[in-house]
């Protein structure tokens, strides 16, 4: 039975793909949906083919405004967790000190906690201090838990540097900053690099902390889930859409890249 | 052999780290730690204590809230929405579960059968993440809409008649059903099983497989007795990363359920948001996450593997 | 290229010692390198010679000990102010930039502007001038060592100090940029300093060798002293395979000394003895097995007069093309090890034949019996 056979052999592969089509299914929703033209205000069932989101996809009100909102604290939020996050995985690495330990597990534990606990405590600090709720709450939780991931992604790069080529640059006349400038920062860059796309990323498409934590301001996400109970506008999918395929090209571009310069190295 | 480990100090396990010169290099890692360790603890360990003196205080919004050491919170809370509890656990518990079985075979695939097809693989799980998770949650809205193909292929299968039996679909609808949330769950953190998992099966020696096989294991037995041991740490990782955030959304409970389904996540935030009832919500997500971290740590010596970060 | 005659660039270190709580890497140590000399710090792994070594370029601060360069003392000095350079064990070839980077690190370093001409002309030195905008990784073992020595010579440091450098080549190609390194070292006259615990590699390419064990250096000399005349069972196991056998001093006379081993009597040059001989104590005679002729029982009376002999059983031999390697029983010490040019082989000498090993008495020396007959035997292994 050569069929049956296939089969066996071929088992893990089929339930693989069908777990990856499961993973896939929405964003191909999300896509062919923002070709619809929906009746009413909610566009979940299909009714016909239409261009027009696409031509006008600010054409919501409130919804580019807040994209560019989350745009800009996405932003912010990378360079402070890359710069906070990048010193602190270079003095775990790099340095021995006391308080190791507790330093160790104020890093992981924001990993380990779901995230609404973390959001309802933040909010009654902010509570308790006055705070005035708005982009500033937003960015500061956003830093928050943005730091650990990238801790996480620095300290591996830095731990699989070897220390033999910041010797090497001292014994070569390099000065305690010159060898960092000239020899550790370049080496790290790409766990620096790693770090800060996982963290706009996170920045970018975080809910539940943003919506705790934003008093008035209306971030992307928060935009989003709003549409979900008043009515979904199909520009929300193109936006969705946009940003599925910006970020498949870019990955293929930067892989395309390598590529071609192995390709020339070799 | 070879002088790589010259001279290690027998009471100094690390290999002698060169100090910079210098006195003041001695707090060099303190500098270098202050901004962001101040950070996590203004931002993230006071307000855990800020809440935990929040559950136990009473008062109204008009009037303020004092410490009274009110314990009764915790009871009241706990008595009140025992239910919520449960279901998180069992929701994320089924989502985890369910993760680990469609993830797995995935992982395996990406790690020993993809061949030249593996980033491409890798892209594909990877890039839904920057569509917001919002966006593609709505969209099982339409995958599961009432009277849907998906829906009605599962009706004339007389699947849903199996799962209206199991209480998990109710009539000829799954949206708005403990199926839907649970769908939905597993959906947003499969990446986070898979990818932990896809980390360790790679790094498993392929030749393994070919000794288990030479050895007289059949591929199921090398399977079960050399790879999934050796990718606990993936396996392990992947089930935290994956149950941790399912325990405490509410986002799917909300968007793809009903109130029926609301889990814990759901009363904090109405607690927190609309009600702002503050001390029965901050007592609420104290017991969360103390019984996470409990789960957290009781799972982790089980399983024994203490390095995962 | 630099002043060869300067008559101050000697590298001397004085009671240097390194400590790491309570293990002592490096015992309180006195050295002095001649300027201009390839020098070699030899020893097994743990011996303490790549801390040596490191506090030289500064790497690691002496617990105790001056480091001084051509008189000047420099043990305070940071290493990016030492006249000195390293060759590191893995080449720690910066991986983001290229060889031509690499190699003008050090210049642009201490602030030279045009530095295109100087690292042509060291890249062509190390036959590399080809490579030079090729990142380390798109070279091969042999080529990225070679970068690695053109980064530090680049600079006319007083010293070279090299760790290990051929330690990751395979061994045909570690044989090649021995004799490329001692061709550049004689070429640029600069002083080498050089870690190995290769005892051939030391031995091929370096004037002096120093053989270090504990962290302490037991003996120093040029290869062929240390060879033929070791101090201590250490450098006689670790440099080469000796035999031993305990023999007990019957007298002295005329520079010789004659011993009691078994029944019969040794003779061992005065010279060539760095134990205290006194009549009735114990020596260790040691002799290597390139020095031993083997004779048939049959012949014995063929060995000429004035030779040390002793008798034995052959136990084992193995032919390995150049010479033959016997393994021979004998009452004074069992598996005494003979090498025998394989010029003319007498069929006799097979596993069981009664044999009478005999030798020159002037290719015997004569230790101190209080240590370790096999010390350094692991170790060379």
């Amino acid at each position: 039975m050569p069929f049956v056979n296939w089969l066996k052999r071929n088992l893990v592969v089929i339930a693989g793909l069908l777990t990856l089509g499961y993973l896939l299914l929405p964003n191909v929703i999300v896509t062919v949906f923002s070709f619809n033209k929906p009746k009413g205000r909610f566009n979940y069932q299909w009714q016909q083919f239409s261009l027009d989101a696409w031509k006008d996809p600010c054409g919501v009100s409130d919804l580019c405004g807040s994209l560019s909102v989350s745009l800009q604290i996405a932003v912010w939020a990378t360079l402070g967790a890359t710069l906070l996050g990048t010193l602190i995985a270079f003095a775990l690495v790099r340095y021995r000190f006391r308080a190791r330990g507790a330093v160790n597990s104020l890093i992981f534990l924001p990993m380990a906690m779901p995230e609404v606990v973390m959001a309802a405590s933040l909010l009654t600090l902010f509570l308790n201090m006055g705070a005035q709720l708005g982009f500033w709450t937003i960015l500061i939780a956003h830093i928050m838990f943005c730091l650990s991931f990238v801790v996480t992604a620095v300290k591996a790069r830095v731990m699989s540097m070897d220390p033999k080529l910041e010797e090497a640059a001292r014994d070569l006349y390099a000065g305690p900053f010159q060898t960092f400038v000239r020899v550790t920062l370049p080496i790290a860059a790409p766990g620096i690099a790693a770090g800060a796309l996982l963290a706009f990323a996170l920045s970018f498409d975080d809910f539940i902390i943003t919506n705790f934590n934003a008093g008035s301001t209306v971030t992307f996400p928060m935009f989003v889930w709003g549409s979900a109970q008043r009515g979904t506008p199909v520009q929300i999918n193109v936006i969705g859409t946009t940003m599925f395929v910006v970020a498949v090209l870019l990955v293929l571009a930067s892989m395309a890249v390598g590529n071609r310069r192995n390709r020339q190295k070799a | 052999m070879s002088t790589l480990t010259e001279a290690p100090p027998p009471l100094a396990p690390e290999a002698p780290e060169p100090k910079p010169p210098q006195r003041r290099g001695r707090w060099t890692p303190y500098w270098l730690l202050l901004p962001g360790i101040l950070w996590l603890v203004v931002f993230f360990a006071l307000p855990m204590i800020y809440q935990a003196s929040t559950s136990v205080q009473t008062g109204s919004l008009e009037e303020g809230y004092k410490v009274t050491w009110h314990f009764a919170t915790y009871w009241d809370a706990l008595s009140a929405y025992w239910p919520q509890f449960v279901r998180s656990v069992l929701y994320a518990g089924t989502a985890t579960i369910l993760c680990l079985l469609l993830g797995y075979p995935l992982a395996y695939l990406i790690a020993f059968r993809a061949g030249r097809w593996r980033n491409l693989i890798m892209i594909l799980v990877i890039a839904p993440f920057f569509t917001s998770f919002l966006i593609r949650t709505l969209a099982w809205k339409t995958i599961l809409a009432d009277g849907g193909p998906l829906v009605g292929a599962l009706d004339t299968l007389h699947v849903l008649d199996v799962t209206d039996w199991l209480g998990w679909t109710a009539g000829d609808r799954v949206l708005a059903t403990p199926l839907a949330v649970v769908c939905g769950l597993t959906y947003n953190f499969l990446p986070f099983m898979i990818l932990p998992l896809y980390t360790s099966l790679e790094r498993i020696d392929g030749r393994l497989h070919e000794a288990a096989g030479d050895l007289y294991a059949r591929p199921w037995t090398t399977f079960r007795k050399v790879t999934f041991p050796l990718s606990m740490p993936g396996v392990v990782s992947g089930t935290l990363l994956t149950f941790i955030p399912a325990a405490g959304d509410y986002v799917n409970a909300d968007l793809l359920g009903s109130t029926d389904t609301r889990m814990v996540g759901n009363v904090i935030q109405t607690q927190f948001l609309r009600v702002l009832d503050y001390p029965t919500a901050a007592a609420l997500s104290f017991i969360l996450m103390a019984a996470i971290l409990l789960m957290v740590t009781l799972y982790i010596r089980r399983s024994g593997t203490e390095d995962l970060v | 290229m630099t002043n060869q005659t300067d008559p101050t660039g000697d590298v001397r270190l004085t009671g240097i010692a390194k400590t790491y709580g309570a293990f002592t890497a490096v015992h309180p140590l006195d050295l002095t390198v001649p300027q201009g000399s390839f020098f070699a710090l030899l020893g097994a792994s743990g011996c303490g010679k790549t801390t040596t070594l490191r506090m030289i370029a500064g790497l690691e601060e002496p617990s105790a000990g001056t480091v001084s360069l051509g008189g000047q003392d420099v043990t305070a000095l940071p290493p990016y102010k030492r006249p000195v350079n390293t060759v590191f064990q893995s080449y720690a070839l910066f991986p983001h930039l290229d060889i031509f980077e690499n190699v003008a690190f050090g210049l642009r370093r201490r602030g030279l502007r045009s530095v295109k001409k100087q690292v042509g002309e060291m890249l062509d030195l190390v036959q590399l001038g080809e490579q030079a905008r090729k990142k380390p990784h798109q070279l091969s073992g042999g080529q990225q060592q070679r970068v690695a020595v053109a980064r530090a010579l680049i600079n006319h440091p007083k010293v070279l100090l090299l760790d290990e450098p051929l330690g990751a080549l395979d061994l045909k190609l570690r044989r090649q940029m021995q004799l490329e390194l001692k061709r550049i070292q004689t070429e640029v006259g600069i002083t080498f300093i050089h870690v190995t615990h290769d005892q051939e590699e030391a031995m091929t390419m370096a004037d002096t060798v120093a053989v270090m064990n504990a962290g302490r250096v037991e003996q120093l000399g040029s290869p062929a002293d240390l060879y033929e005349n070791p101090n201590t069972t250490f450098v006689a196991n670790f440099l080469g395979t000796s035999n031993f056998i305990e023999a007990e001093v019957d007298s002295r006379s005329g520079g010789e000394i004659v011993l009691k081993a078994g029944g019969g009597k040794l003779v061992l040059p005065e010279a060539r003895c760095s134990a205290p001989a006194t009549a009735g104590g114990k020596v260790l005679v040691g002799v290597r097995p390139e020095k031993i002729s083997l004779t048939h029982a049959d012949d014995a009376g063929e060995i000429p007069e004035g030779r040390n002999r002793i008798t034995g059983k052959i136990a084992d031999s193995s032919f390995i093309g150049v010479s033959t390697q016997y393994v021979v029983d004998s009452p004074v010490c069992a598996d005494f090890e003979v090498y025998a040019q394989n010029i003319d082989r007498d069929p006799r000498l097979v596993p069981g034949a009664e044999v009478v090993l005999h030798w020159n008495p002037a290719h015997t020396f004569g230790l101190d019996a209080a240590q370790d007959a096999d010390a350094g035997v692991e170790e060379a292994a």
